[in-house]
């Protein structure tokens, strides 16, 4: 793969570039052409009732899903090739997912420890020392060897994040990472997303957390039905939303 | 105190003439069933060590995105599950027995690369390992396929998702039944009598074919070593599956 020269990013550039992305399951279309950029150390946030084809989107930008047409750019790689760099890909692009998704039969240290171990072939003990810095990092200091199962669903998530921080992405996307936590708990992995935000990561996250989206996010994005009905800063997104749905979603979640 | 055991049966033997004990006062026949017991063990761990790795490896290529491979690995199960083992040892040994080639290691007598003992374990490996692919298939099955694509997300190749997520997972749920298939496997060994391997049963059988009055005591023999052996083998099992037990994790 190395012998594909990569074209050198500019990060004045956009470092996720959607345009004009399509996907149906068989008949059903889910996303019916999105657009949008995101910019290095942004944070965007997307909004949009269940089945709007929010986790497809998400999970079109690091390849989980293929989609039919469009194109998407991750620092300024298409996606969308046949011979796509997958491993490449999965390197810049971290994930989270609602159900963290733990290995179940790893304990939390291990959890963090795997993938740069194998993937990216480092030398265990700095991997080690990594990954307790990233379990610190969560605040889940004294869980190192704690197993998926004895960890509290707030827990296993922010296990999750710092899973996939510890292999260094440079874009990080979250799927309703707190839909399935109680109440309790959402406000632990909120922390941390908002930790991470401040220190500039790039973030996409899928959310119901308004509160927390008008706090962190520099955009907000709106989908419904598989287009991106209404768009703007969180500033102005949630007082003047225009569109009828918008405002009928915003007033149930509100 | 051996002495006093060994007049003892040799007086039951006497008294009772279908009770004749005769391994345990005559120290050939003694011997013959310590090799008999030799190479049943020998020929039990190394098919149960063939056929999980035949498990692991089909399961493996049944996953295979190559259609070919996929229905290649369905026709060896199809064949192997589906036909009695004994044809099976006999089909190996005799008919493709017969197309190995042969070497002489004192330039005088032709000897087939291949014993019957090799073609035994042969058998006997696919055999059980037929079982073992479906029951590791079933396993890798109740995985979640979301826990293979959060391995998938942080690039994990096919092989490391399979070697370090599936695997152990899935071996956690195979046990009960791959428990159950091994416990099969090492009964079904008894089957290679029927070409000539010297395990336990071949010896007994020709013990009891020379004295005649051994015939109850050897198969009393038979049943303890295979409750013992069996009983072993489980007792390894459950000690490997409460080691394996993740806490909070599954029942
Ligand atoms: N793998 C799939 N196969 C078929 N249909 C799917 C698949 N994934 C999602 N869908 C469908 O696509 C639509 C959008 O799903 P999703 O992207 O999960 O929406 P959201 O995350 O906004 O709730 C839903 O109707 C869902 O049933
Ligand atoms: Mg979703």
């Amino acid at each position: 793969m190395n012998a594909i020269v990569e074209t050198a990013w500019d990060p004045s550039q956009p470092i996720v570039a959607l345009r004009d992305v399509h996907k149906s399951f068989g008949k059903l279309e889910v996303l019916k052409g999105i657009s949008f950029d995101v910019m290095k150390g942004e944070v965007v946030c997307i909004i949009g009732p269940s089945g709007s084809g929010k986790s497809t989107l998400i999970r079109c930008v690091n390849a989980l899903t293929p989609f039919d047409a469009g194109s998407i750019k991750v620092e300024g790689q298409e996606v969308n090739v046949a011979h796509l760099d997958k491993l490449a890909l999965r390197k810049k692009v971290g994930i989270v997912f609602q159900q963290y998704n733990l290995f179940p039969h790893k304990t939390a240290l291990e959890n963090v420890m795997m993938a740069p171990v194998l993937v990216l072939k480092e030398p265990k003990d700095e991997v080690e020392a990594r990954a307790r810095a990233l379990i610190r990092k969560v605040r889940l200091e004294g869980k190192e060897d704690s197993y998926p199962g004895e960890l509290s669903g707030g827990q296993q998530q922010r296990v999750a994040i710092a899973r996939s921080l510890a292999m260094r992405p440079d874009i990080m996307l979250f799927d309703e990472v707190t839909a399935a936590l109680d109440p309790e708990t959402v406000k632990e992995v909120l922390v941390t997303i908002r930790e991470l935000a401040a220190e500039g990561m790039t973030c996409m996250l899928v959310t119901h957390e308004m509160g927390f989206a008008r706090e962190i996010a520099n955009h907000i994005y709106f989908t419904d039905r598989g287009v991106i009905v209404e768009h703007g800063p969180p500033a102005t997104f949630f007082t003047e939303a225009k569109d009828p749905r918008t405002r009928e979603f915003l007033s149930q979640i509100l | 105190m051996l002495q006093s055991i060994q007049d003892y049966f040799r007086a039951l033997a006497e008294t009772h003439p279908h009770w004749n004990f005769i391994y345990l006062y005559d120290p050939v026949q003694a011997a013959r069933i310590g090799e008999g017991l030799v190479m049943t063990l020998e020929l039990s761990v190394l098919c149960v060590l063939f056929s999980v790795v035949i498990g692991v490896v089909g399961a493996w290529l049944q996953g295979s995105h190559l259609t070919w491979v996929r229905r290649f690995v369905q026709g060896y199960i199809q064949f192997f599950r589906n036909t009695p083992p004994l044809i099976q040892l006999l089909f190996f040994y005799f008919a493709l027995g017969q197309f190995t080639p042969t070497y002489s290691p004192d330039g005088w007598l032709e000897v087939p690369v291949i014993s019957n003992v090799g073609w035994a374990v042969i058998s006997l490996s696919f055999f059980a390992g037929a079982f073992n692919v479906e029951i590791f298939r079933a396993g890798i099955e109740a995985v979640p396929e979301s826990t293979v694509e959060a391995a998938d997300s942080l690039g994990m190749s096919r092989l490391q998702i399979y070697r370090y997520v599936l695997l152990p997972l899935a071996f956690r749920v195979s046990l009960p039944a791959l428990n159950n298939n091994l416990v099969n496997l090492v009964k079904t060994t008894t089957q290679a009598i029927v070409i000539a391997v010297p395990e336990l049963l071949y010896q007994l059988v020709s013990i009891y074919n020379d004295y005649s009055t051994a015939q109850n005591a050897c198969m009393v023999l038979m049943f303890v070593v295979y409750v013992v052996l069996v009983g072993i083998l489980v007792m390894g099992m459950s000690r490997w599956e409460r080691r394996l037990r993740i806490p909070g994790y599954g029942g």
